[in-house]
């Protein structure tokens, strides 16, 4: 299978199974569009009329051409991956990442949150460090002999938890060696309770730290609220900006949500940019279309014309010596993953789970609340091997509608929860969000097009 | 080739071989949490190997 697409005045063909990109001039883009369903007299007819200039003879140049990189592997290759995906995900048994519920509870009261204000449609708690030393145990016991551990710190707001956060990471610290193990922590925080003392030890002990901030002030505050109904932006803007100057050259994101209300969101990218910050993420916002802040159909056009726009000025803004560097379009297509990750996917169920306050297990942090989908807990381990095997199941081979599609080895068949979210189901797709991947997807290859040529 | 330029890429189908170590970061653990963007993790290999 291949992918062809005109952007940016680049003409890229991508070969679905094999991963290669080519950039091609208009007469190979045609003739490629052609080559499985013409003769080799009918290109050559259409070439000829279409591109006067082009002899027949360059025409079966070309053609020769795609036959070598079709013998190469690097043309029209074959799928051979469907058994793989299966069987792949049925022997990786092991569990090397876990969402940390820290806190069921938040100081801030965003209109779109999915954790409906950190408490995930139940009620308010914290984790005990009890729960959280034995989340730490169970990690252990159920990673194998994988060595890196993944453990993100996550909400509602885990800094009104933050010694508990501290505690665990110390037991964490004093345990990883004795059992080879190296673990890598994540900070997803609000902003409103950081000060030195969060910044000293995220600083020290966080692999990577993820920052909420949505954009403009009036687009930030619109939706980020305090409690007593005002925004937030102006209390936790200086609070970000001094957590990066001193993180140095260690992980970190501001990750916005964007929504109907910003459909223009480049301009809230740009102007994380113009705060100083580099390392961005804006993710299209997730709820249900009745939502009055829902993204609909009609942003469609808008949204892709604003993620060109990125992509383009992401290209200028390194080549003037200043580059930010944009969450989606981060793809690395030479140390990028393999395959046996980019048909299982993010792992959800299977190598990732969530847990709460309390050491219930959940498929990740979006199934969280929702009892059906409970896979056990943290004593105990995964009991509901039902749900358990699902998951095992869903990979980027177990959807229909991801037959035909070119970026399934991009998005491993998308994301469970939003599948069930949109259908009821988590081999179901979510459509919407299909569309938008793609589109990011087609931008992220043209800009590793753009900066191979240069 | 004249009109054709092909971009250094992984060849996943030799990723067959080499890879599935599964040392490489949860998608979910960086910055997205609401959608599954697989390609843009990095191989814990191909770093090392940097």
């Amino acid at each position: 299978m291949i992918h062809q697409f005109k952007l940016n005045g680049y003409n890229i063909v991508l070969d679905v199974f094999s991963g290669a990109v080519h950039s091609v001039d208009e007469v190979a883009y045609d003739i490629i569009s052609m080559y499985e369903n013409s003769s080799q007299d009918e290109i050559i007819n259409t070439i000829t009329v279409k591109y006067p200039e082009v002899t027949p003879n360059e025409v079966i140049e070309c053609v020769e051409d795609i036959e070598s990189l079709k013998e190469s592997g690097k043309l029209f290759s074959d799928d051979e991956y469907a058994d793989l995906a299966f069987d792949f995900k049925k022997k990786n048994t092991v569990i090397k990442a876990l969402c940390l519920h820290i806190a069921h509870t938040c100081n801030l009261n965003c209109e779109y949150c999915f954790a409906s204000q950190g408490k995930y449609h139940g009620e308010r708690a914290l984790m005990s460090f009890e729960v959280g030393k034995r989340a730490i145990d169970f990690l252990i016991e159920n990673s194998g002999k994988r060595k890196n551990l993944e453990v993100d710190f996550f909400g509602g707001e885990p800094l009104m938890n933050f010694d508990v956060v501290k505690k665990i990471v110390e037991y964490a610290r004093s345990v990883e060696k004795q059992h080879n193990k190296n673990f890598r922590f994540t900070l997803t925080t609000n902003g409103v309770l950081v000060d030195d003392d969060v910044i000293d030890f995220a600083n020290k002990e966080c692999h990577n730290v993820v920052l909420s901030l949505d954009g403009r002030k009036e687009v930030h505050d619109n939706l980020r609220k305090t409690i007593n109904g005002s925004g937030s932006y102006d209390i936790i803007v200086p609070k970000f900006r001094h957590f990066v100057e001193r993180r140095g050259n260690k992980g970190y994101y501001v990750r916005g949500t964007f929504t109907h209300n910003n459909v223009d969101f480049t301009n809230d990218i740009f102007h994380m940019a113009d705060l100083g910050f580099t390392e961005l993420s804006m993710e299209p916002v997730v709820c249900s279309p009745d939502d009055p802040y829902a993204l609909t159909y009609d942003d469609l056009p808008v949204l892709y014309e604003q993620y060109e726009i990125l992509a383009k000025e992401m290209l200028k803004r390194e080549e003037e010596g200043k580059p930010i560097t944009f969450y989606h379009y981060m793809i690395d297509l030479t140390g990028g993953p393999c395959i046996y990750k980019r048909i299982s996917g993010c792992g959800s169920g299977t190598e990732y789970l969530a847990v709460t306050p309390w050491g219930d297990l959940y498929p990740c942090h979006q199934f969280v609340g929702d009892e059906k989908y409970l896979m056990g807990d943290i004593w105990k381990g995964v009991t509901n091997k039902e749900k358990q095997n699902e998951f095992k199941l869903c990979n980027a081979y177990a959807r229909p509608e991801c037959k035909d599609c070119w970026a399934k080895l991009f998005c491993s068949g998308g994301c469970a929860a939003n599948a069930y979210h949109a259908t009821g189901s988590i081999t179901g797709i979510y459509e919407y969000g299909c569309k938008l991947f793609k589109k990011r997807m087609e931008c992220a290859i043209m800009m590793q097009v753009a900066k191979s040529l240069k | 080739m004249k009109r054709i330029q092909t971009i250094e890429t992984r060849d996943l189908k030799q990723s067959t071989k080499s890879g599935g170590c599964g040392e490489c970061q949860t998608s979910c653990q960086s910055a997205c949490k609401t959608s599954c963007g697989v390609a843009n993790q990095q191989c814990e290999k191909c770093l090392e190997t940097e």
